[in-house]
């Protein structure tokens, strides 16, 4: 099979909104394990509140959850030519206009920022907006996946 | 549990705010990957892992991204403060399937706009003294 190139005109898109994630406490818990988090305002919905939470806190990582539904709507795009076996994480990053705590529904949309090619591998920016029930932006989750040239 | 915030008026540029040490193992590679939905077999598999090139399993870069973060929340103590947090990932970290591996995570004040009430937070991430975050900045808010 050919190696299909990244589609320029990629550049531009976007997706549409995914159903809504609903945050579940004990999810936030088990993320917060996962990344070694000991912080009790990510555990225990008491420590949460007593610091002005609604519930517990998610870890500043943890939404790539949301966002990786979003990604996948993307690397399933034939027409975006991105082969996901050539795919590698370049960034991450993470900008919040509030934490999201658990209770939270989360609706993420993608949008391609930036395609560009440097030295044979295609660079693709995808910034994904994730917002709450009431529309409010929560944190846009974006990653630089670098899609591998021909060997 | 009440926790203090640190004074961002005390805080020197280049000074180390916080340090640790994090065993990552097979184990956290698995929990995380239940945890987070990537179940990419690169992460748990070695004949997958060596099958495709690598030198061998390797942790989740998002595993270390949130593992390094942590650190900052520790030292700020409330993870909501973290405001913007971005890596990228420059050199991937295996885990020996008997021993795991190190990852040495130092904190360091790098920019503080007192104004703002807010400070930016490299993150300087190792294993065996080669770093394996590059540009591993957090804005950290005292609002």
């Amino acid at each position: 099979m050919n190696c299909v190139p990244v589609n320029p005109a990629l550049q531009g898109r976007a997706y549409p909104p995914t159903e809504p994630y609903l945050v579940g406490r004990e999810k936030v818990r088990e993320f917060a394990r996962a990344v070694f988090a000991t912080n009790p305002i990510n555990l225990d919905p008491v420590a949460a509140r007593a610091a002005g939470h609604a519930d517990v806190v998610a870890p500043p990582t943890f939404p790539i959850v949301v966002q990786e539904r979003t990604l996948t709507q993307l690397l399933s795009d034939s027409d975006a030519g991105i082969d996901f076996g050539r795919v590698v994480h370049g960034d991450q990053r993470f900008e919040y206009s509030r934490a999201i705590v658990a209770g939270d529904e989360l609706t993420a949309q993608l949008t391609v920022t930036e395609v560009k090619t440097l030295g044979g591998n295609s660079m693709v920016t995808a910034a994904t907006a994730i917002s709450d029930a009431s529309g409010q932006h929560v944190v846009t989750a974006t990653s630089t996946l670098v899609v591998r040239g021909e060997d | 549990m009440p926790t203090t915030t640190p004074d961002l008026n005390a805080l020197v540029v280049g000074d180390e705010v916080a340090h640790a040490e994090h065993l990552i193992t097979r184990d956290s590679l698995v929990r995380y990957a239940g945890a987070s939905g990537d179940f990419n077999p690169i992460h748990y598999r070695d004949d997958i892992a060596e099958f495709v090139g690598l030198p061998g399993v390797l942790a989740h870069g998002m595993l270390t991204m949130g593992i390094a973060i942590q650190t900052v929340v520790d030292w700020v103590g409330d993870p909501s403060r973290v405001v913007d947090y971005q890596v990228r990932f420059t050199r991937p970290v295996v885990v020996d399937r008997n021993d795991g591996t190190t990852l040495t995570v130092s904190a360091k004040a790098a920019v503080v706009e007192a104004e703002n009430n807010r400070a930016r937070i490299d993150v300087i991430a190792t294993v065996d003294g080669r770093t394996v975050l590059g540009k591993a900045q957090a804005w950290v808010s005292f609002a």
